[in-house]
């Protein structure tokens, strides 16, 4: 994750020069992989998008929280069937929305089902595509039960992150979460699957940092089962080398039909997550900006356009203008760069050190504050205290505001609850009506700063509220 | 001496077909079908795509 970054004391050090500086705290050789990459670089995920195919249904694993005639739950939001593509339906999609999305930079494909447990379909698909568009990164990911069978190959075809989902390191705990695996042709259950697939999960990580693969690891966070556990799987994954640590919430609902559904089994609060993740930071670094994206989304994060590029919708021929994927490449590089200086001007404040804002952004991209209130589809929230501004975390809006009509009043009051904690509201434009509930509630709806920079323009703010309110604080 | 798969339960996740040692499991329809003259019952062993189903009770004696 990319925090802002506050060391540029002028001159230029080669980290903050140039194009998208890395952060401080991030080797440059991981950087350079996952620069361009919206899941792993908070800077990148202002500017490229991903999608994912779901090509790879069969499972070699059964998790408490899946239920396979439904999306896998820790990749996606459960209850919404993903379009099941062959891998040549698969590769079409991935050119049609190349095709019409230049910022398309990564192509992923997880469940449901495991894509290296699936690898026929999955290499397929990866195979060609990769020939229509060399450009394009790809990742994959796994439970990790059949990655030592395929390391080499993962590196062969220039695959350079892997994501596996590691719930726990102590079989003890694991049994609790999956009933049975199938390994080598045969089930195992209990407490000897979890031995099992937690030996196969470190062997993979191993093999993988081995060989200069970025693993991202992803935790689902299962209140009673795993909470406190999940610091230990952080303090393990991190000193095997993973570079990222995603810990996300376990979705359970009854009408999923997952055993955890089924057996009351709650999900965490976002107190309870929150205070996982902040124990875990510090450690493999968490990745705030995920999104727990459909397995088929589409587009920026923050955006799913996969409903515009179902099968029944994809042209018969695809036209690909590589031309115009260049140029938006240059204009990105040249959008980062401004960026970058942009952030460089953010200074730490000649202030009580207690003071803080909490804002909320609505934008579409790009690092700016661009996005209209009733258009937002999620907030970006960061915090501005004396030693620079730093971001927090994406929300979503389940509905959007504008969609339900003018006077939709109980969607408006649900925006203004989930950023209840924020002392302002940063967008483009807002309405009368928004304006008056957001200020009601406390937040201050400002769009002074339409169309600028983000991290700057809270600063800003944040030097202004300091400069209008000495005594307080 | 043969399985059958219960099509309003299968997910067509297709992992038995990549399972079956006889190749008696293909796509048929919307789900997937064993062909019987095929399916040996893996011989004595736990049958293997009973085994990798995910859906209880979805593979079962014809
Ligand atoms: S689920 Fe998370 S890691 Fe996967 S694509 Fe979405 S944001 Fe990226
Ligand atoms: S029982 Fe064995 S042989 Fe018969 S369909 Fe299942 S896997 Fe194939
Ligand atoms: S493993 Fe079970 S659910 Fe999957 S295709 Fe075979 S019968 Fe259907």
């Amino acid at each position: 994750m990319m925090s802002p970054n506050l060391t540029a004391s002028g001159g230029c050090s080669a980290s903050a020069c140039g194009s998208a500086a890395a952060p401080e705290d991030m080797a440059p050789e991981v950087w350079a992989k996952v620069k361009n990459h919206p899941c792993y670089s908070e800077e990148a995920h202002h500017y490229f998008a991903r999608m994912h195919v779901a090509v790879a249904p069969a499972c070699n694993i059964q998790c408490n929280y899946c239920n396979r005639k439904y999306d896998c739950a820790n990749e996606s939001r459960p209850g919404v069937v993903s379009e099941r593509l062959t891998p040549e339906q698969g590769v079409r999609k991935v050119l049609a929305v190349a095709a019409s999305v230049p910022q398309l930079s990564v192509l992923g494909i997880a469940g449901p089902g495991d894509a290296l447990y699936d690898w026929k379909k999955t290499k397929a698909t990866f195979d060609a595509v990769v020939k229509e568009l060399p450009d394009i990164k790809l990742c994959l990911s796994t439970n990790g039960l059949a990655l030592p069978d395929h390391v080499d190959e993962i590196v062969a075809m220039n695959i350079d992150h892997v994501t596996i989902t590691i719930n726990m390191i102590d079989p003890e705990i694991g049994a609790k979460i999956y009933p049975w695996i199938f390994h080598q042709h045969k089930r195992y259950e209990g407490l000897e699957a979890a031995r099992i697939l937690h030996e196969r999960q470190m062997l993979g990580l191993d093999m993988l940092v081995a060989r200069g693969v970025l693993v991202k690891v992803n935790s689902v966070l299962i209140p009673g089962v795993n909470d406190e556990h999940l610091i230990e799987v952080n303090r393990e994954v991190k000193k095997r080398g993973a570079f990222l640590h995603n810990v996300m919430p376990l979705i359970s609902d009854a009408a999923h039909g997952t055993h955890f559904g089924l057996t009351g089994q709650r999900g965490p609060t976002a107190e309870e997550l929150k205070k996982v993740q902040d124990a875990c930071e510090g450690g493999t670094k968490l990745m705030r900006h995920c999104r727990q994206c459909r397995a088929d989304a589409v587009g920026m994060l923050g955006e799913d356009r996969g409903q515009e590029f179902t099968l029944d919708k994809l042209p018969e021929t695809i036209e690909i203008d590589f031309a115009r994927r260049e140029a938006y490449r240059r204009q990105i590089e040249a959008k980062r760069e401004l960026a970058a200086f942009a952030r460089m001007e953010v200074k730490p404040m000649e202030t009580k050190p207690s003071r803080v804002l909490t804002v909320a952004v609505a934008t579409k991209g790009d690092n700016l504050i661009n996005q209209h209130f009733g258009h937002a589809k999620e907030f970006l929230i960061y915090r501005a205290d004396a030693l620079g501004v730093s971001f927090l975390g994406a929300r979503k809006i389940d509905d959007q505001y504008c969609q339900g009509g003018l006077g939709e009043d109980s969607s408006l009051s649900r925006i203004v609850a989930l950023i209840r904690d924020c002392d302002a509201m940063l967008c483009a434009k807002i309405g009368g009506c928004p304006w008056g509930e957001l200020a009601a509630a406390g937040i201050e709806p400002i769009d002074d700063y339409a169309h600028e920079f983000i991290e700057p323009s809270i600063a800003a703010l944040y030097a202004k509220r300091c400069a209008d309110a000495p005594a307080d604080a | 001496m043969a399985y059958k798969i219960v099509a309003s339960q299968c997910s067509a996740c297709g992992a038995c077909e990549f399972e079956c040692p006889n190749a008696a499991i293909a796509m048929k329809g919307d789900g997937f079908a064993i062909a019987a003259a095929k399916c040996t019952e893996c011989e004595g062993e736990e049958p293997r795509c009973i085994g990798v189903c995910p859906v209880e009770k979805t593979i079962v004696k014809a």
